[in-house]
């Protein structure tokens, strides 16, 4: 992973300060993640420019957009796309006339040929003569995000694309921000307070809280660590990376594998190979001392314990493990830890209740 | 029916509302964007300023610029020296005066329109690679347009409608600057009603239709914005 996206801010607004340094991968999506008020959105536009920093250092691949020599490229010569709260659409033009906006003015001309592309990427082809009035939230939210595309930028900024929209058409444009990963060689920074998107879309997520930066790390690690506010949450839990090995019809079950283990999920259309991801939360997995008793519970695997911590809830606890690399993260009650004698370094086995598949 | 002399009040009065339309829009455009965006300690003032041909009787106004334009004035010593004589009771003294009185009836619209558009698609069109006067062109100004069309129209039909400033700055010079207001009052002075009746008739069926205009043209502006 390259280390090539640095940005150092450090700004009084009214009410809070922003103080934060960051190194961020040049790929994939990272997701600066913080309650509202924490700062996110705020460093995302000064991160675009629409925010002006007293003291900031923020560069791309080495190309220098502002620095504390007073150095400050305004927001329309940087090389990037943003997607706003609120589509944002320019109600005067058709769906066209928006998706060529930017990109006339970024590369020169407009290609009719690239336009039709993307629009049929995002489903929004029957749509082109279409005034942004007459469009649904999901439909201009696509349109939004295809415009950025469109205009080539080295690094595409989302401030919670997804805030304004009701739960049906956030799951409309899910799988298009999820094929982000696979199709985009541009880093994406994406901010929400929802740690669902989180789970779904990052590969790299940034903790904030009061304009600080708690933690910055890759996804699965940082949603394990004991020391964060993340593992104290109700729904804490880890993310993994796994792959679909086969498929068991008998069962209606599928089975995947990940560095750790395997896991059965029920059975899903998916081809032997693919790549999923799977949350566990903390909740749904408990520890047993040996691996050969008995037990309902099929998806069970060694780890190492790797840290204890207090739980939130006084009568529980939180425990570190891992899975042969991975990182997972389970809450049990105190009692049955001194009862079982749990201890950082032990080998354990981790029994999963339940698997989500995210998709 | 309409004399020699009325036709001449009629055209003059043309020549100068769309003189002066032209120039406040020219004028009117960059200070309503200024007022709009602005957060210097100023903008009270200069939206005051801006406001005060609003509230003052014309003869205030048309007194302090005579004043000033005169040749103890400070704006009379200085077209003077540019060798261009003196403003008042010339067509030039006229469009001045005019500019001044009808200023605050485009400023507002255009700031209104402007601030109802807020900074956001301004910021969109930013992050589109468009220039600052870019975006102005391709995206303030179609969503404006009817704030645009609105100080437009008001610019030329309240200049239209002038008297007193006309009569402090200009007098009644036929053909220079006797517009059709003036030449109303002559008319009465002169106990010619029917000539009276018929340019103030004139007047109303054009006031009428600008406003008509106005309010047909422009579509309903609240269902716009980004």
């Amino acid at each position: 992973m390259s280390e090539s996206m640095k940005i150092r801010v450090r700004h009084a607004f009214t009410g809070f300060t922003l103080d934060v340094d960051l190194q961020l991968p040049g790929r994939g999506v990272t997701v600066l993640f913080g309650h509202s008020g924490s700062g996110k959105t705020t460093l995302l536009r000064c991160v675009a420019g629409l925010e002006r920093a007293e003291q900031a250092h923020i560069a791309l691949q080495g190309e220098c957009w502002q620095d504390e020599a007073g150095r400050f490229v305004p927001t329309w010569q940087r090389s990037l796309g943003y997607v706003f709260q609120e589509a944002s659409l320019f109600p005067h033009l058709d769906v066209r006339g928006n998706l060529a906006f930017g990109m006339r003015r970024a590369t020169g001309a407009v290609h009719e040929d690239e336009i039709r592309a993307m629009a049929a990427r995002f489903g929004i082809e029957h749509l082109l003569a279409r005034k942004p009035d007459g469009l649904s939230g999901g439909e201009r939210q696509r349109v939004a995000i295809a415009r950025a595309l469109l205009t080539r930028p080295r690094l595409l900024l989302m401030d919670e694309p997804l805030s304004a929209l009701d739960a049906a058409r956030k799951q409309e444009i899910l799988p298009y921000l999820e094929s982000l990963h696979d199709e985009l060689d541009i880093p994406v920074l994406y901010v929400t307070h929802q740690i669902e998107e989180a789970a779904r879309l990052a590969d790299h997520l940034v903790l904030m809280e009061q304009g600080r930066v708690l933690a910055s790390g890759p996804l699965g690690e940082t949603l394990a660590r004991l020391d964060l506010p993340l593992a104290r949450d109700h729904d804490a839990g880890v993310v993994i990376e796994a792959q679909v090995l086969d498929h068991e019809p008998a069962w209606q079950l599928t089975r995947l594998g990940f560095a750790g283990g395997e896991l059965f999920v029920s059975q899903r259309p998916l081809a032997a190979g693919s790549p999923v991801r799977v949350r566990i939360v903390a909740r749904d997995i408990s520890i047993a001392l040996s691996g050969d008793n008995a037990s309902s519970i099929q998806n069970r695997f060694p780890c190492t314990l790797s840290g204890i911590a207090p739980a939130e809830d006084p009568a529980q606890c939180l425990v570190g493990l891992d899975a042969a690399g991975v990182p997972l993260l389970a809450r049990i009650t105190r009692r049955s830890a001194e009862q079982l004698g749990l201890l950082v370094g032990q080998k354990v086995w981790a029994q999963v209740k339940a698997v989500a598949l995210l998709d | 029916m309409l004399q020699t002399q009325d036709w001449s009040a009629i055209w003059l009065t043309l020549k100068l509302a769309t003189t002066v339309t032209a120039l406040l829009l020219l004028l009117g455009t960059p200070l309503a964007w200024w007022l709009a965006n602005t957060r210097s300690r100023l903008r009270g003032a200069a939206s005051a300023l801006v406001s005060m041909p609003l509230v003052l009787p014309p003869t205030v106004l048309g007194f302090y610029l005579l004043l000033l334009m005169g040749p103890n004035g400070p704006l009379g010593q200085l077209t003077q020296s540019l060798g261009l004589g003196l403003l008042p009771f010339t067509f030039g003294g006229l469009v001045l005066a005019s500019t001044f009185y009808s200023l605050p009836f485009v400023v507002q619209p255009i700031q209104n329109a402007i601030e109802a558009i807020g900074a956001r698609p301004r910021e969109v069109a930013a992050t589109l690679r468009a220039s600052p006067w870019d975006s102005f062109w391709s995206v303030i100004l179609p969503l404006a347009r009817p704030g645009f069309l609105t100080a437009a129209v008001l610019g030329f039909a309240h200049t239209v409608g002038e008297f007193g400033v006309v009569l402090m700055i200009g007098g009644n010079i036929p053909g220079q600057t006797r517009v059709v207001s003036v030449q109303i009052f002559d008319h009465v002075e002169a106990l010619e009603y029917a000539q009276a009746h018929w340019l103030s008739a004139g007047m109303v069926a054009f006031s009428f239709l600008v406003l008509l205009l106005l309010y047909s043209l422009n579509p309903d502006s609240r269902r716009r914005g980004v």
